[in-house]
């Protein structure tokens, strides 16, 4: 007897409980077997680029957090950079040392969230609260410093915004520490689980070939066994210095995935704490022998024209703006007063720095970079993040691409799944760490 | 040599324009020899260009650092990089304001095919023999291409709800 | 008044109170999640801050199932009809939580691809504003919830742009800070 076979057109997403993240998948299924994918994307469009074009260069910032919202500050980093490529200007040591540090605590962060939530899609809710707990001391590590959790808007054109707290290391350390702790237990539930291995291997497997012909990066590309990274390639910022290693899959199936993600995050820490050791102190300005005082004193003293030892005084800040005074400005931000803002002491304390201030914060003023376009990538946690921008000489940005790591990864996303059972769905879709605000912009 | 120099040497008279601004070395060429360059690109050994990084567009109406003519509005900007000899190429052709259209790439590049549909949902422009050239990003009700600088940045056309 | 009818008062009163008291310690919650605001979202309901503890531990996929929505990150114009959708299959009572501020207010994304505050769209009952807000924050809001939830309220109006009716002062353009607090100190 002959049965007919039909094939099913089954929908997946928009809003969908195993799918952290807006995206549909419309599927053509005969019996559990995926035949045919169609993925459609767009549904978090939030107009980064063209609210790029309609804001200062500074004002980007915030948008950019938003991107890659698991791990803001590279993409804060990637587009400093790009702007200062424009410019053509160069950071101070520190600061380089110091936007390397954030980036490998946001590398590790988003890792932890991309196999913590991949986790639970397949049950595991316990691996997933642990790597949460680890998520945890990270973010408390960041806000630290930056005074965010999430959306931090921490490295400025130049530099970055604070320079870090004198007992920063010793927390790092310790948060490590713990975050090791968690990844060594992490990989007790996961690697030995015999459910996970299974769901897991073999499963959404991708050729070396296609990987590179959809243009995929990261650790997407590296399970496969090209050895692409572009802190190895294109060094940028101190990577060159930096002793890691760029761990390497050789089928590209999920497995490979779980592993190259938990073996990053293991070298991220291990740069993190040559950072940490390496990292040179910043010039601390030594005239600054006056009192603490408040803001708004100062501000008052400067305007009643009481400036006898006003240039020694030290300025108590709001705790947003901490580590930005002038005792450590000059270790993190380029000496370049056409692009970083004054330190605090100086926009309140004499009227240079307040026009200084001024001219970089008005509509109309600001940064000017040269007609021109550059391209600068970094390695964000999913591949080659990218931003090219195109100046016309005025304040606001001509134009701000930024080529988002998951993107080509959707659209190959096809060539992972068919063939697979319908179930397989949700270990593969895991392993892309697909983030929707990278994806739609 | 570098890679700028090869297409140099190669292509002479199809190249409006080079530069290397910080480094990014680029290259501005017809339109009509994007495929032959193209597949020189990829093909040529010393080359190899197996990576098709980025592709978009940028709208230079009204710019204001001059040098755009009316032929000229779009440029369709594709940012090329080989894994074996790890270098970078920018390639660049201008696309008209009347009937702006271009060859595909995403026969030699998978990457391509979405690229060039995002290129087209945003500024509207249309690849020549491209698969499935629909939009990406906005939903089909949506007139008009966004990120077009006479797109006004606000101007909603919601499916539901109120326009403002 | 007769004696059986306020004794009748007061059993449905009672009745309501115990019914509130129910519901909101047992909310289950819908998280309609697209954006940076689902970090927090995670972390509010993973161990650290754990929001069990307030009643609410226990995501519902289903709408159905479920009867307080949490919009949690931006809405754009592709996803609103979506939005709708998952609220209309929702069974009465339902509530709805806007989280973060794109949701409220549409934020900073003020362009022609995202929504301007989901009560353009649905019902909105509690606004938690802050971009993302922080698991302390959400915290607060659940807890304004389930005081709502207690006295039996549902929001059924939606918020109108032009006549600017349908959404709290607090996230209005031009609202002062200072003029807020006076008038919770003149009130108390």
């Amino acid at each position: 007897m002959t049965t007919e076979t039909r094939s099913m057109l089954l929908n997946v997403g928009p809003s969908h409980p195993a799918m952290h993240g807006v995206i549909r998948l419309i599927m053509e299924l005969e019996g559990e077997k995926i035949k045919g994918v169609d993925v459609e994307i767009g549904y978090l469009h939030r107009a980064f680029e063209k609210m790029c074009e309609t804001v200062m260069y500074a004002q980007c910032f915030p948008y950019t957090d938003r991107l890659n919202y698991v791990s803001p500050l590279i993409n804060n980093v990637g587009f400093a950079l790009t702007v200062e490529k424009l410019l053509g200007i160069d950071i101070p040591e520190r600061a380089k040392y110091i936007r390397v540090i954030m980036s490998e605590i946001s590398r590790v962060t988003d890792h932890l969230t991309c196999l913590g939530a991949s986790a639970m899609e397949l049950g595991a809710m316990s691996a997933f609260l642990y790597m949460i707990k680890a998520r945890e001391y990270l973010y408390e590590l960041v806000e630290e410093i930056t005074g965010a959790r999430l959306t931090i808007s921490y490295v400025r054109i130049g530099g970055v915004k604070a320079d870090l707290t004198p007992d920063f290391a010793d927390k790092a350390f310790q948060k490590i520490a713990e975050v090791r702790k968690v990844l060594i237990e992490s990989d007790k539930l996961l690697t030995r689980n015999r459910i996970f291995f299974d769901r897991v291997k073999d499963i959404g497997t991708i050729s070396a070939e296609d990987a590179i012909a959809y243009g995929i990066t990261g650790p997407f590309l590296r399970s496969t066994g090209v050895s692409y990274d572009v802190r190895k390639a294109n060094p940028y910022l101190i990577y060159d210095r930096l002793t890691f290693e760029v761990p390497t899959g050789t089928k590209g199936d999920n497995l490979d995935r779980y592993f190259v993600r938990m073996e990053e995050m293991e070298q991220s820490l291990r740069i993190v704490e040559q950072c940490l050791q390496q990292i040179p102190d910043g010039p601390i300005a030594g005239n600054l022998t006056g009192e603490v005082i408040s803001a708004a004193k100062m501000v008052d003293k400067a305007k009643m024209g009481e400036t006898e030892g006003l240039i020694e005084d030290q300025v108590d800040l709001d705790p947003t703006l901490q580590g930005s005074t002038k005792k450590y400005y000059a270790g993190i931000s380029a000496n370049k007063k056409d692009v970083v803002l004054p330190a605090k002491e100086d926009t309140y304390g004499n009227i240079e720095g307040l026009m200084n201030h001024f001219k970089l914060v008005m509509y109309g003023h600001g940064i000017r970079p040269p007609v021109g376009e550059a391209y600068f990538p970094v390695e964000g946690a999913n591949g080659e993040l990218g931003f090219y921008i195109v100046s016309d000489g005025g304040d606001h940005p001509w134009r701000v691409r930024v080529h988002p790591p998951c993107f080509p990864i959707m659209a190959a996303l096809p060539k992972c799944l068919v063939g697979d059972m319908m179930a397989d769905l949700i270990p593969t879709f895991g392993s892309v760490n697909m983030i929707a605000g990278e994806l739609d912009r | 040599m570098t890679p700028l120099q090869r297409i140099q040497e190669k292509f002479s008279i199809e190249i409006i324009e080079t530069h290397a601004f910080r480094g990014d070395e680029t290259v501005v060429i017809r339109p009509g020899a994007l495929r032959t360059v193209v597949k020189f690109l990829k093909e040529t050994p010393e080359l190899d260009f197996n990576v098709l990084m980025d592709l978009t567009a940028v709208d230079y109406l009204n710019f204001a650092g001059g040098k755009i003519k009316k032929d000229s509005r779009f440029e369709v900007v594709s940012h090329f990089y080989s894994l074996k000899h790890n270098h970078r190429l920018r390639l660049k052709v201008p696309v008209g304001e009347e009937n702006p259209e271009i060859d595909t790439l995403s026969d030699l590049w998978p990457s391509a095919n979405w690229y060039e549909r995002e290129v087209w949902d945003m500024f509207g422009i249309r690849f020549k023999g491209h698969p499935n050239l629909k939009r990406i990003l906005m939903y089909e009700e949506f007139k008009g291409h966004a990120l077009r600088k006479d797109y006004p940045f606000n101007k909603r056309q919601p499916l539901i709800g109120p326009a403002i | 008044m007769s004696f059986m009818s306020s004794a009748a008062n007061f059993f449905t009163s009672k009745l309501s109170d115990a019914l509130g008291w129910a519901r909101k310690y047992s909310i289950f919650q819908y998280p309609f999640v697209t954006a940076c605001c689902g970090m927090e979202y995670m972390s509010t309901a993973a161990g650290h801050y754990d929001v069990d503890r307030f009643g609410a531990g226990f995501p519902r996929f289903s709408p159905r199932q479920s009867d307080v929505l949490f919009v949690v990150g931006t809405i754009s114009q592709k996803m609103a009809p979506v939005l709708k959708t998952v609220h209309d299959q929702m069974c009465e009572p339902k509530w709805v939580v806007a989280f973060g501020v794109c949701t409220c207010t549409g934020g900073f994304y003020d362009n022609y691809a995202t929504v301007m505050g989901i009560d353009t769209i649905i019902p909105v009952d509690i606004y938690i504003p802050g971009c993302p807000p922080r698991p302390e924050n959400v915290l607060d809001g659940l807890m304004k919830l389930q005081e709502k939830i207690q006295r039996g309220e549902q929001s059924r109006t939606l918020y109108d742009p032009r006549t600017k009716i349908g959404r709290p002062a607090y996230l209005q353009q031009g609202y002062s800070i200072q003029e807020h607090i006076r008038e919770k100190e003149s009130s108390s």
